[in-house]
């Protein structure tokens, strides 16, 4: 079943409350770290100091001697515990370089926060105490924290790989050979432009938690962890810990927000469960701050260059783009992906020939791993065209707004194959441009420039925007297949209507701040006729929702959700066959609204849901052959990727003398599609749009040339506060998806993806009367300040 | 290292507590480990995220500065203080009326933080709630929705 117009709907499309909130309100939800467990010891691990050094004497007797301690360990003496390395399911290439990754390092430590000893003690403080007693004697290599540096493999982080390149991944795509080389020395305009992606700390407001409970005798273990992946935990645990995986349970408790950094399989998970088995009683962990930015996985890490050929109306011709990726110390679970996550995007949404060259190339270096953040190599990829849209237009005197416009593909073009052979499955990019242009006020900003950006003045104001895909619902399985990815992209459901009509929804997504406990009892009170406060979602245990694959990438309702949807679809198929026995009449004759069968025509005979689930429980006069119970399990493969857009739109203030920037207006415009819970969508595009304006403006991972993390607490490393970001004007269009039957596309990533083109955008606009091409990000103070001066030379 | 220990008598949520703790138990751990109340959450370790702040003698403090030694006497309210005979705090109400959280792991920390910033600013405009909650990081919201829970349960919105 597909969608193109929106369908009249009772609840779904309404912002109600959310179901979660009053245990998270009173303290009631459990956190991992919240949870009791009787006996528990409490696993610490000692990391390393030095981005780089062989590991020459690990001597852990002294904290084996402390008070409270039972046990330390130094890697050596786990090593023999692994059935299989630390997992990375995305072997991008054939020949992609993958070194061992142990959760305790043996021979040598790659960067600061690896961990090289591991204590447990009957409390947090004795482990923690115990650290300082460990004796590691360290023979310290050069750092290499420069991706450029790194590929000239001046050091060799992991000898025996033989350098320092894990993968050139190429998308060379011309309808004639040589068609991009061509453009790029004859086309009437042509941009070069580099772009730093810094890193980024995701830097959760939960640290990471994990506890394991095992069964010493039964054999079973429980493992609880602060992820976002139960389930994929749950098969990793299982072949790197060498556990049967029938007898491995994961649970993800409460967990206080991911953006990706959850969407892992960490060292102190294994640990935690290798431990827990061999001292038979459970063990369990609590990361601290700092430990969370030096060994939580970063995200961005990229320098792009860019260039964009255009006809002489502004045209695009032909793209070319080279990356260096920043892959860290160690590929993690989807590290190398995550470049190419973007390498479609790089076109965003515009009307590019085939005309594309990408090539991607991914180095270690000695910091921490890098991996998916929210947005996952999409806002790098929106952010590398947008700015360049806006570079192409100041050369060429035209509207950065006027050029999008040539550029965009039109609405009618829709479902739009692209360069790529990906098709795009519905847009409208001018609606959404005209709407954010219109809410940002964007003439008068034009109007106020021509007074307030004259020579000499104090503070300048800047107007920008972005107008993107978010190319999401990860995926279709056969599409992950051709990209190497070593998983499905299915999404699993189950529904049952309990014999008193109340409905439980099992599903294989796993929420953690996205309200989908809400958002699908929505959908299943839609499909089935009942009362929202009915419907129960289960999630986030794999002994309840045994299939699934988790929430990340905007996955969740593309996939998820509608996979909830097809299992209603089914349960109402059975039901109506109950119906029809019961009423005497054939199946087809049957109308369902409203949580009621009725026979056409005949209105008056009718079966409710209720009294259905109750036939269906006691069994007593089931149609031949059919099972007893309504409940139906769906799982969805999605066809297509999802494809929400939008326009962003900014107006910002830069003074000159001091290269303060400041936000005075963001409006963000987002399509994705049918919305379940406007409130829940407007939430996700506030915290994705704070999320990428902090890349704009506050937030880098900064490491010196020694290697160590100098922003690795939350007083150094500057995630915003209310007050150093602005109101958020949110506006929509809908443009219902024509590829699954609920019209959705998903919106966790959009905010992120849509706001630091925007942001830079604004400010680079403010100060091109300066002479200003570009600025760096983070737009700092000082970055602003400096490419004032750089640009003008003092000519104010 | 392990240091001495000391007894500690306080008031929490309107009950005598008291327990002999480590001489360094912050109140944070005195509330969560000896207390057993989990609502009050550990976020950071520079005290900037104000994910652990509790009223102490009727004013929001960030729990994860204050020895337990020092709150010693005094009368601490956590999150799992604030809902009186079933009923949610006007604060938490509004909070959820506003979507003004997402995971809820700040949340508790925010709500206290707010109240506070209510008891001594009643009527707040945006400006003056964005700095007054400088203290309290969320990563979720991009705060907006916080501001304008704040809002409304000050009446101002």
């Amino acid at each position: 079943m597909t969608m193109t117009e929106q369908r009249p709907t009772t609840v779904i499309g309404k912002a109600l409350l959310r179901k979660e909130d009053p245990a998270l309100l009173t303290g009631e939800a459990q956190y991992t770290s919240d949870l009791k467990i009787p006996g528990a010891l409490h696993l610490a691990v000692l990391r390393s100091p030095y981005a780089h050094a062989r590991i020459t004497r690990v001597d852990v007797s002294g904290a084996a001697a402390m008070p409270g301690v039972v046990a330390a360990y130094s890697g050596k003496d786990l090593q023999s515990m692994w059935a299989a390395p630390m997992p990375c399911a995305w072997p991008v290439t054939k020949d992609m370089k993958n070194p061992a990754h142990h959760p305790i390092a043996v021979d040598k430590v790659c960067y600061v926060g690896d961990g090289v000893a591991a204590v447990l003690a009957t409390s947090d403080a004795a482990a923690r105490d115990a650290l300082e007693a460990i004796q590691v004697d360290y023979a310290p290599l050069p750092a290499v924290v420069d991706l450029e540096h790194a590929l000239a493999d001046t050091t060799v982080i992991h000898e025996s790989l033989g350098t320092n390149v894990s993968y050139t991944w190429p998308l060379l795509i011309e309808e004639k050979p040589g068609q991009v080389d061509e453009a790029m020395r004859s086309a009437t305009y042509v941009v070069k432009q580099r772009y730093v992606q810094q890193r980024l700390i995701p830097m959760a407001m939960e640290p990471r938690a994990v506890a394991a409970v095992p069964q010493p005798f039964g054999g079973d273990i429980t493992l609880y962890s602060a992820t976002q992946v139960p389930h994929i935990l749950k098969v990793m645990t299982a072949i790197t810990v060498g556990i049967p995986e029938h007898q491995v349970r994961v649970v993800a408790p409460a967990v206080g927000g991911g953006f990706g950094s959850k969407l892992n399989v960490y060292a102190e998970e294994l640990l935690c469960t290798a431990l827990a088995r061999r001292h038979g009683c459970p063990v369990r962990w609590v990361e601290e701050r700092t430990e969370n930015a030096q060994a939580t996985i970063h995200g961005r890490g990229q320098i792009q260059d860019v260039e964009l050929a255009a006809d002489a109306q502004g045209k695009f011709v032909a793209m070319r783009v080279r990356l260096i990726g920043d892959m860290g110390a160690y590929l993690q679970l989807v590290t190398p992906g995550v470049p190419l996550l973007g390498a479609f995007l790089y076109a965003g949404v515009y009307d590019l020939p085939k005309a594309f060259d990408f090539s991607c190339t991914s180095v270690f270096t000695t910091m921490t791993p890098t991996d998916a953040y929210r947005g996952a190599g999409r806002p790098e990829a929106t952010y590398a065209i947008e700015r360049t849209v806006d570079v192409l237009a100041r050369k060429m005197g035209l509207d950065p707004a006027e050029l999008r416009r040539r550029n965009y593909i039109r609405r009618a073009q829709f479902p739009y194959t692209a360069f790529s052979g990906l098709t795009y499955d519905s847009g409208d990019h001018e609606a959404a441009a005209a709407k954010a242009l219109a809410l940002v006020d964007y003439d008068g900003v034009r109007a106020r420039q021509k007074t307030q950006n004259v020579k000499g003045a104090a503070k300048r104001i800047g107007v920008g925007m972005t107008s993107y895909f978010e190319m999401c619902g990860l995926a279709p399985s056969r599409v992950l297949a051709s990209l190497n990815y070593g998983a499905g992209g299915w999404e699993a459901a189950t529904v049952r209507v309990l014999p008193t009509n109340k409905v439980q929804v099992v599903t294989g997504t796993s929420p953690h701040g996205q309200g989908h406990e809400t958002a699908w009892s929505q959908i299943a009170a839609e499909k089935l006729g009942v009362a929202v406060e009915d419907v129960d979602v289960l999630h986030s245990d794999t002994a309840i929702a045994p299939l699934g694959l988790d929430t990340y990438g905007s996955r969740s309702l593309p996939v998820g959700g509608v996979a909830i949807a097809g299992a209603c679809d089914k349960v109402i198929d059975k039901a109506r066959r109950i119906a029809a026995h019961q009423l005497e009449c054939s199946a087809d004759d049957l109308d369902f609204a409203g949580g009621t069968f009725s026979v056409k025509g005949s209105p008056d005979k009718q079966m409710p849901l209720a009294a259905i689930a109750f036939a269906a429980f006691t069994a007593h006069n089931l149609p031949d052959g059919l099972e007893p119970n309504l409940e139906a399990q769906y799982t969805y493969d999605p066809p297509n990727f999802s494809w929400p857009f939008g326009t962003h739109a900014c107006v910002v203030e830069v003074d000159v003398e001091t290269g303060q920037v400041q936000v005075l207006k963001y409006v963000a415009v987002d399509d994705c599609g049918v919305q379940i819970n406007p409130l829940i969508v407007e939430g996700q595009v506030h915290g994705g749009v704070v999320q990428g304006l902090a890349q704009a403006l506050y937030e880098e991972a900064v490491y010196d040339s020694d290697g160590n993390l100098k922003t690795s607490n939350l007083a150094e490393y500057l995630v915003p506060a209310a007050c150093d970001v602005p109101p958020i004007t949110t506006a929509h269009t809908v443009t219902p998806s024509p590829t699954n039957q609920l019209g959705v596309k998903g919106v966790g990533e959009a905010g992120t993806i849509g706001a630091a083109s925007t942001v830079i955008n604004a400010v680079v606009d403010a100060l091109a009367g300066l002479g200003v091409v570009d600025v760096p990000m983070p737009a700092s103070p000082q970055t602003v300040w400096n490419a004032i001066r750089g640009a003008q030379g003092g000519a104010r | 290292m392990a240091t001495g220990r000391i007894k500690v008598s306080i008031t929490v949520n309107g009950a005598a507590t008291s327990g002999e703790v480590e001489a360094r138990t912050l109140l944070v751990h005195y509330i969560r480990e000896h207390l057993g109340l989990t609502g009050t959450n550990v976020g950071c370790d520079t005290s900037s995220c104000g994910a652990c702040t509790v009223h102490l003698d009727g004013e929001a403090a960030k729990s994860c500065t204050i020895l337990a030694a020092q709150a010693d006497g005094g009368s601490v309210t956590t999150i799992e203080g604030l809902a009186k005979g079933g009923e949610m705090h006007p604060m938490q109400k509004a909070f959820m009326e506003n979507h003004g959280l997402q995971c809820g792991y700040c949340t508790p920390g925010m709500v206290m933080a707010a109240i506070g910033l209510l008891n001594e600013n009643p009527k707040p405009t945006e400006e003056e709630v964005r700095v007054g909650l400088e203290g309290n990081l969320c990563r979720c919201t991009g705060y907006h929705n916080i501001v304008k829970s704040v809002l409304a349960a000050a009446g101002t919105k």
